[in-house]
């Protein structure tokens, strides 16, 4: 009950933030918009909608991070996790506070692409839902990430990691604008061994209902998502204890 | 009768030495300042009487409580105004007060019957569906403040809390501090001398994490021949262990 508490007024502030609205719904949706344009005026299929979206919303889970991480080093920057450690609120409290309402708003993110994309020429299917499921371990990796960054860094440098460095390698790592194979060798060896890539290509074959695929994708996601989970969990006990 | 008792509290970072074996006893229903200059330790202390920080030596006990041992129970005893206003900005004044109801486990019914009565006794019905952090300055620390007092503590715990307020600011926030005052024990961190003067029962003065002096300002001025207790301070800080 405590928990829900907590986790209720977290919705809140972020929900609240307009500048977290602006860049973690505007932002994918505006290049899903850009991009699907573009790509009537060339040749190729470089930004096909049924293999643009799919990855786009790979790409806005991104911004998950960037919420979490800002959130927890805005409380603890202006004491206000100081004050909420003198109540009976335990660790766990508060980590589940903090991860769970971004749950929800990352599958909410996710249906609002499908959505969008749909008069933008997406194809409908039921392997939309699925696609849509299929987000939670890769929105679990980079809510956990935005824990373990929030725990180490304070507002200004999460801005920076998380706002800049994060959503590029997520965006370049992720296969999203271009084959990855294209530029090959240890671009493309660096790639596989994070899990953008195989969160992009797990959506692609949901969506398209290529269903054998998605198991060599979702193994590294859950191994990663597990290992961030663990460390970012340590991290912010830690700190907690270190005040 | 003594509500928190410290016993040879210490605390390290490395090499510094924050909090160096404090020896304190805090009496019921009293108002109790820790007076220091910036970095005298007041804050640490505060933090380790509050369960936040862990002593690297020696224990402080709460109504007989371990600080170290039984934070649960000690949590239960406390509320907290840390030095920097420490609301949730996004939320309405309101849904911060609620918010630190819930985390206590209030019912709806009493949830609502603390924010009337601490509305009423901060007036803070005219801010109450206000962003708190849309709040100036003085707002946000009664905001604080509330948020501290809502669980009904039996002991406050007010971290520098005029700190970075203008004079007309500062003395509505004595008005409402010294109002609190036999409601429950308040232990008031603050570099101002006047503020120690015009609120406390009693002062302790600190300095490099050691408590040089502990009594009322009148015993404080005695203690060192002084005039003004600004000048009796001075005198303590410079002179050390009385």
């Amino acid at each position: 009950m405590r928990m829900l508490t907590f986790a209720k007024r977290c919705t809140k502030e972020i929900l609240r933030d307009p500048i977290n609205l602006a860049f973690g719904l505007g932002f994918p949706l505006v290049l899903l918009l850009l991009l699907s344009s573009l790509q009537k005026n060339i040749p190729a299929e470089l930004f096909d909608i049924d293999t643009l979206t799919p990855g786009i919303t790979v790409f806005g889970l991104s911004f998950m991070t960037l919420f979490s991480a800002t959130l927890i080093a805005k409380d603890r920057e202006s004491a206000f996790l100081q004050r909420l450690y003198t109540t009976p609120l335990s660790g766990f409290d508060f980590i589940l506070g903090y991860m769970l309402p971004l749950l929800p708003i990352a599958i909410g993110q996710t249906v609002i692409c499908y959505l969008f994309a749909i008069p933008l020429g997406l194809t409908v299917n039921i392997n939309i839902i699925y696609a849509i499921i299929g987000i939670i371990p890769m929105a679990v990796f980079n809510i956990a990430l935005g824990l373990l960054c929030g725990s180490i860094f304070g507002v200004k440098q999460v801005g920076g990691i998380c706002g800049a460095l994060l959503t590029n390698l997520s965006a370049w790592l992720s296969g999203v604008w271009f084959d990855l194979k294209l530029v090959g060798g240890f671009f493309e060896k660096i790639a596989n061994v994070l899990p953008f890539v195989h969160a992009a290509e797990m959506e692609k074959a949901l969506f398209n209902g290529n269903f054998e695929l998605v198991w060599a994708h979702i193994l590294p996601i859950l191994l990663y998502s597990i290992f961030i989970t663990a460390v970012a969990v340590l991290c912010f006990l830690r700190q907690m204890k270190k005040q | 009768m003594q509500e928190i008792k410290t016993v040879g509290l210490v605390k390290k970072y490395k090499n510094l030495t924050a909090v160096d074996k404090l020896n304190l006893e805090i009496h019921q229903g009293e108002l109790f300042s820790l007076l220091g200059v910036n970095g005298a330790g007041k804050t640490t202390t505060i933090k380790m009487l509050t369960c936040i920080t862990k002593p690297t030596d020696g224990d402080a006990f709460v109504e007989g409580y371990s600080v170290t041992k039984q934070s649960e129970q000690v949590k239960r005893l406390i509320g907290v105004s840390p030095q920097e206003t420490a609301v949730a900005p996004n939320l309405s004044v309101k849904e911060n007060l609620e918010l630190i109801c819930g985390i206590h486990g209030f019912s709806k019914e009493k949830t609502q019957i603390r924010i009337k009565e601490l509305s009423e006794q901060f007036t803070l019905d005219a801010v109450l569906r206000r962003k708190a952090g849309k709040l100036s300055g003085g707002w946000q620390r009664r905001v604080s403040i509330a948020m501290a007092l809502i669980s009904e503590p039996k002991i406050l715990f007010l971290d520098e809390p005029t700190l970075g307020l203008d004079v007309i600011a500062r003395h509505e926030l004595w008005d409402m501090i010294r109002s609190l005052k036999g409601k429950a024990t308040i232990i008031l961190t603050t570099h101002y001398m006047e503020e120690a003067e015009a609120l406390s029962d009693r002062i302790g003065v600190i300095k490099d994490g050691k408590l040089l002096a502990v009594g009322t300002v009148e015993e404080l001025k005695i203690m060192t021949g002084a005039n003004d207790f600004e000048s009796a301070f001075v005198s303590i800080v410079k002179e050390g262990a009385l």
